[in-house]
């Protein structure tokens, strides 16, 4: 195993891809990811990979639907603004079932917003975006090293599901230096995919990228074979080989109150828990990890022990939406944000705490 | 005795029946586009890109791997593909509201990096497959679903000139406008095609055939006086004739 290296997060992200095996990356600038492009315009290609500087994310996107079609580990990654311009060739993406990996390194909306640190691009990533019947999966890492690991992930869970996989990267973690382990290089065969067009590795017959049926028959039944696809997804997310990826707890056990939060803020609220424990209060937390599949079992369960939960967030409110989801009416879900670009101090949310637990 | 024969389904095509409707000019470009690539070999190396558009399932008429992709990003698809797959000919099948509209961005950049792609525009002066509305190369004048009173040039500007813009540019190696309205002009279209597949596989650059082309439906014309039309009106827009050559393959 290699030594740790202080690495950024947004570069790691770059050397991430590369060793999964991505050697095609589209992308057009944005702050605050654009260390991404930079890093991989010097680092493709010395392993003989292409990057391209897009004319826009629009062609960005359909750069990277072409390449995916064509069999490739791909990558485009972005902002908040930019990924919005991306959502219609993530929907033909997700409907003409190809896998690729795209990057959003969150920053305050809506419009042109700001470059500070935001969640609130939360509902865009889990709902679509784009048109149609589709999902996409979101992992949601809450430090550099995570985001080393999550990267090479993402284009593991693409490939095997044939799907778009989303990193949702807060701002200041693509900005934030950490000591990470880079995981060791996966192989990659542009040929191992028998579905891509030009591979000479197929069973026979022409293989076609299409997203198109006319009839009404078909296309239900394609959206329905979608669906069952993503039921697969969810199920070895909740209790499957991906556990490890769908969320964290802490200190949930002799809980009376839940934190939950993902992204920095599961950082933050870490240190709300300790606190509060140091003031008698018993709290705990849980940090969904990927944010679709959600781990909706893990806060159902717990919401038959605990008292009640508090979601923090930097925005004015969207994931609580499926954690009330989750438990369903069976205990209270409070809620606490900060938007706009502004990150919560543990003191802060420490206060909203003690409030819940001892009103006057 | 043997008889030989002299006209058939080229390799490359499918025994699918076009769905255009009778006099349509797309079946007759696909076929040139077919009978190109058999003698030229290329027929099992090819990769189409079609986008939306009455052309959109021209998949079902070829043999060789195809992505049908979304409205006007077909040139970015195609540069997805043929970076990933450098060793097969692409080429892009777009109409005038995909190419010279929705498009423009995509088409633009992908001739000024001069991807080693082949892109054939078909020029019928119309959004066909949504039921005839105003395209960028509608002509001044022309009435249709969304200018019911003729274009006017104050209001909507003139008819875009892809070939003219495109050859302004430094990458592409070959761009051309040709038509298939006459056996004369039907042949240099080959020609046209023929030259632009050539070119790639030699690895040259990007090359750009523009195609006039009629749409009796949504003009609301009989092919023929169709055909009158375009020899009449269109043409004076959209002089045929090649408007960058950089390797002389016209005269070759
Ligand atoms: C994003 C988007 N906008 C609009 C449409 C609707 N649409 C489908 S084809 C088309 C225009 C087709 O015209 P053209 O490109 O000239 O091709 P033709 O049918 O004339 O060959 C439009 C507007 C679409 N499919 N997607
Ligand atoms: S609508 Fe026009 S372009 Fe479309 S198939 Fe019919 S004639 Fe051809
Ligand atoms: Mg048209």
């Amino acid at each position: 195993m290699a030594d740790k290296v202080l690495m950024k997060g947004n570069e790691v992200i770059g050397e991430a891809a590369v060793l999964a095996g991505c050697r095609y990356y589209f992308g057009y600038p944005i702050t605050p990811q654009s260390e991404i492009p930079a890093y991989l315009s010097r680092r493709l290609p010395e392993v003989e990979g292409v990057f391209l500087q897009a004319e826009s994310e629009v062609a960005a996107i359909n750069m990277v639907y072409g390449a995916a079609s064509a069999g490739a580990r791909v990558m485009t990654s972005s902002s908040s603004p930019g990924v919005s311009l991306k959502q219609e060739g993530l929907s033909y993406i997700a409907g003409a079932e190809l896998p690729c990996v795209v990057v959003n390194v969150v920053r305050g909306g809506p419009g042109l917003g700001n470059i500070s640190p935001a969640q609130s691009d939360y509902w865009q990533a889990t709902r679509g975006g784009g048109h149609g019947d589709y999902r996409t999966l979101v992992l949601a890492p809450n430090s550099v090293q995570e985001i080393a690991d999550m990267t090479i992930a993402a284009f593991e869970l693409a490939d095997r599901f044939r799907n778009p996989v989303l990193l949702l990267v807060d701002g200041i973690l693509g900005q934030m230096m950490e000591p990470v382990q880079l995981p060791a290089p996966l192989s990659y065969d542009l040929n191992q995919k028998p579905w891509a067009l030009g591979n000479p590795n197929r069973k026979g017959g022409r293989n076609l990228c299409s997203t198109i049926f006319l009839d009404v028959e078909q296309l239900e039944e394609h959206n329905w074979h979608l669906y069952q696809k993503y039921q697969v997804v969810t199920d070895e997310f909740a209790k499957g080989a991906y556990q490890h990826l769908a969320v964290e707890t802490h200190a949930v056990d002799d809980a009376e109150i839940i934190l939950v939060g993902y992204g920095i803020i599961s950082r933050i609220l870490k240190t709300v828990v300790e606190k509060a424990r140091k003031r008698g209060i018993k709290a705990g937390l849980v940090r969904p990890k990927t944010l679709w599949p959600f781990p909706s079992q893990v806060l159902a369960d717990l919401a038959a022990r605990t008292k009640q939960f508090l979601v923090v967030e930097m925005s004015c409110g969207q994931m609580v939406e499926d954690v009330k989801l989750a438990v369903n009416g069976r205990k209270p879900v409070f809620f606490f944000g900060r938007t706009g670009g502004t990150v919560p101090s543990d003191f802060e949310i420490l206060n909203e705490v003690d409030k819940l637990v001892r009103p006057d | 005795m043997t008889m030989e024969q002299v006209f058939a389904r080229p390799k490359c095509m499918t025994k699918t029946p076009f769905h255009y409707c009778p006099g349509c000019d797309h079946g007759v470009v696909h076929r040139l586009i077919g009978e190109s690539l058999d003698e030229l070999e290329l027929g099992d190396k090819t990769i189409g890109v079609a986008p939306v558009g009455c052309s959109v399932f021209a998949f079902d008429y070829f043999t060789f791997d195809f992505n049908q992709a979304a409205h006007g990003r077909a040139p970015a698809v195609a540069t997805g593909i043929k970076r990933v797959r450098p060793d097969h000919i692409v080429f892009t099948y777009q109409g005038d509201g995909d190419l010279a509209a929705i498009g423009t961005a995509e088409i633009i950049h992908a001739a000024n990096r001069g991807e080693k792609i082949t892109v054939i525009f078909i020029n019928n002066a119309i959004y066909g497959m949504t039921g005839g509305q105003m395209a960028p190369t509608t002509l001044v004048g022309m009435k249709t679903a969304t200018s019911p009173y003729g274009r006017d040039a104050q209001l909507c500007g003139n008819p875009i000139k892809m070939a003219e813009m495109l050859a302004t540019l430094e990458a592409p190696v070959y761009v051309t406008r040709v038509s298939v309205n006459t056996p004369a002009n039907l042949m240099k279209a080959k020609k046209a095609l023929k030259n632009a597949f050539r070119l790639q596989k030699e690895g040259k650059g990007f090359t750009f055939v523009e195609v006039v082309c009629i749409c009796p439906t949504n003009w609301g014309k009989t092919p023929n006086d169709a055909h009158k039309w375009l020899a009449e009106k269109m043409l004076p827009v959209f002089p045929l004739g090649t408007y960058k050559d950089v390797l002389g393959v016209d005269k070759g």
